[in-house]
């Protein structure tokens, strides 16, 4: 038992400096920015990055939780492609849809089609990966045939000024007005809710035992499909709530907008320390992982870099944090060399 | 010979997992889309249209499954494929024109040809160096990896296309002897070689023991970080290959093409029977897949119906395939209990 409590102990000190590490970077990276361009450092550009951050941050929140539960999920695209494409086809054609249903509609289905690849995944007891690439193809394939491809836009005037509300609110030197966005505050509500389920529930540390193993949490009497179902369910609620406010940022909805940046997530997160193999990773890692992210393509943009080179150093960076936390990860290992046969 | 007694047959279903399933649903779709395009599937011109469209994606669909048997992923298999396409593109048209011919056009494809293989070969050396040197998980690594090489692309490229290469080159990915496309001849010789080595060379049997248990064969005197070299190494060369023809067939070269091909390599290859969590698989049924997603797509256009529903119908068939897969699985697990409870 206490050799137990001890491994918990030594496992929780390395997951923090892993993030502590992952902090140092962005801040690092952040210095360098801001030397190079003054506006970087300002309260006017987090509070940019924050807002236009806060899609990807949501999706990147709901998909730690399927990575934790031993999960994984490519089709969150799709389906928040199918939930946004819905939304706004009704909104677009009933401007005087109640603000209730705006909301309300993208997220159920966001939920409707997560319980589908929960269902797939658990009946036919097949890999999630496998699932959820053939859901994104189901998915995007009928959406794509229904729509034809049409893009949306014209939206109500309260959808369009939804967007442009801000909690505190700052003038810049030039005298034009900016401040925390709503979007922002969206976010921050999700990650703290998460934390209250993940940290304070018993049903949050199912999913990490789930995570940790399958097997184990199986033969504890733990509901399998039961915990499958939420996990996925969530992801798609939280896909629906992204989906709104990619669509409230970009006031135009085209099927193939959010398609393809599945992987750009799944990096984010798993940057942030969360383990693809499930059991380990954390909110704050994966807000850190997203950070690292949007510090990068902000940072770049602000130096003016040609946007053909920007991929590159985003490559690089991405090859580089995750090459010197394998090689951090090994030299721990090292020190600590402990017969471990089950690892 | 197998089908000469039982328990013989038997035996070699179990060890060819992918021959209980695979050929019935090739033959059924085979049925149903002559039936359905009554005549305009079974002519000659569609079968010959479907040789062009195979090789490409066939060759993407080995370099995946390669990596995929060791356990791995490689997501830089188009990027990789692009980046050298890239380098064949700017080394013909910097050095011949369109409308030239003669031996010095040929020296030049040549050499242009070496130099993809070479850049897919440097490629697939960074992705081995990454995941089997520093220790980087192959999905972590391989997505950095596509990132840059993506990013290469468009930094050389500016985001244009590169075309108009010689008449001679053309012939790689639209050219037939005796009928047969000459890409189809190449991903034949590809797939084939493939299966040998995967089935008959240590070096393969390495591949499945490293994909069922990567620290059991380190112990069992396998140098696995070798191993993983060659995966990707061969991986890389595979996406190489694949980006010639394709440079070739598209008269061009650009740093966006075939970008949606990637989830449908890791598709056709689970398809085929590749466990995605390595260990199992065998070219045979990847082969199979191929020709199923084909005939599909080739039949379903002739019909006139919109490739989104195509994508839609490979994703349900990948779906229904593993149910039935869970469902025999489940079946064979219930006739080994009765026997033992006999």
């Amino acid at each position: 038992m206490q050799v137990n409590m001890k491994g918990v102990g030594l496992g929780k000190k390395l997951l923090k400096r892993n993030e502590i590490y992952l902090f140092f970077v962005i801040i690092g990276l952040s210095i360098i920015l801001s030397i190079f361009n003054p506006n970087f450092f300002t309260l006017e550009n987090l509070f940019d990055i924050l807002r236009s951050y806060s899609f990807m941050g949501i999706l990147a929140v709901g998909l730690l939780v399927v990575l934790l539960s031993g999960g994984i999920d490519i089709s969150f695209t799709a389906n928040a492609t199918v939930a946004q494409y819905v939304m706004a086809y009704l909104l677009v054609n009933n401007p005087e849809m109640s603000i209730f249903l705006a909301i309300f509609i993208p997220c159920t289905i966001g939920i409707v089609l997560g319980g589908i690849n929960a269902s797939l995944i658990y009946f036919l007891n097949a890999p999630p990966i496998i699932i959820t690439i053939a859901t994104l193809n189901v998915f995007f394939g009928v959406l794509q045939f229904i729509s034809g491809g049409k893009w949306l836009y014209n939206f109500p005037v309260w959808f369009r000024n939804f967007s442009k509300i801000t909690v505190i609110k700052l003038f810049n030197p030039e005298g034009i007005p900016y401040g925390l966005s709503i979007l922002t505050i969206i976010w921050i509500a999700i990650i703290l809710g998460t934390f209250f389920i993940l940290k304070y529930t018993t049903l949050g540390r199912k999913i990490y035992a789930m995570g940790g193993n399958i097997e184990a949490a199986k033969r504890s009497g733990l509901n399998i499909l039961q915990l499958q179902m939420f996990v996925y369910c969530f992801m798609g609620l939280f896909a629906g709530i992204a989906s709104i406010i990619q669509a409230l940022l970009a006031q135009t909805v085209a099927p193939n907008a959010i398609m393809g940046r599945e992987l750009e997530i799944i990096a984010a997160v798993v940057l942030g320390g969360a383990s693809l193999a499930g059991g380990s990773g954390s909110l704050i890692g994966t807000l850190l992982g997203v950070s690292l992210i949007a510090v990068i393509s902000n940072g770049l943009t602000l130096m003016r870099v040609s946007s053909y080179w920007q991929k590159v150093f985003i490559g690089l960076i991405i090859i580089i944090s995750v090459s010197v936390t394998a090689l951090q990860r090994r030299a721990v290992a090292r020190r600590v060399a402990v017969v471990d046969v089950g690892e | 010979m197998w089908g000469s007694e039982k328990t013989g047959s038997q035996d070699w279903f179990r060890k060819n997992r992918e021959f209980t399933t695979l050929p019935f649903v090739l033959v059924a779709v085979f049925i149903l889309m002559s039936v359905l395009a009554q005549g305009r599937f079974l002519k000659g011109s569609n079968f010959q249209s479907m040789a062009f469209q195979l090789p490409e994606v066939g060759l993407f669909s080995l370099a995946m499954m390669i990596t995929l048997l060791t356990g791995g992923i490689n997501l830089s298999v188009i990027t990789t494929a692009n980046l050298s396409s890239i380098v064949t593109a700017l080394i013909i048209t910097r050095s011949c024109a369109p409308g030239d011919t003669g031996a010095y056009v040929t020296l030049v494809i040549m050499l242009a040809i070496a130099a993809a293989l070479a850049t897919s070969l440097v490629l697939g050396l960074i992705n081995g160096v990454l995941i089997a040197h520093v220790g980087v998980s192959a999905i972590l690594a391989t997505l950095g990896t596509m990132t840059l090489y993506d990013g290469l692309g468009i930094a050389i490229t500016r985001g244009y296309v590169i075309s108009d290469f010689p008449k001679s080159f053309l012939s790689i990915g639209n050219g037939t002897i005796f009928g047969i496309p000459i890409a189809l001849l190449i991903f034949g010789v590809c797939a084939y070689i493939m299966s040998v080595i995967l089935s008959r060379k240590p070096y393969g049997l390495s591949v499945y023991m490293i994909g069922s248990n990567e620290r059991a064969t380190e112990f069992s005197g396998v140098n696995n970080k070798n191993v993983l070299m060659k995966t990707y190494l061969l991986s890389g060369f595979l996406s190489g290959v694949a980006s010639v023809i394709m440079t070739s067939r598209f008269n061009s070269a650009n740093a966006g093409y075939g970008s949606s091909y990637l989830l449908v390599t890791v598709l056709i290859a689970v398809l085929g029977g590749v466990d995605p969590f390595g260990g199992f698989g065998k070219v045979a049924g990847l082969v199979m897949a191929l020709v199923i997603l084909q005939f599909i797509s080739s039949g379903l256009n002739l019909l006139g119906v919109t490739a989104f529903i195509t994508i839609s119908l490979w994703g349900t068939i990948l779906i229904m395939v593993m149910g039935t897969n869970n469902y025999l699985e489940k079946r064979r697990f219930r006739q080994i209990k009765k026997y033992f409870a006999s």
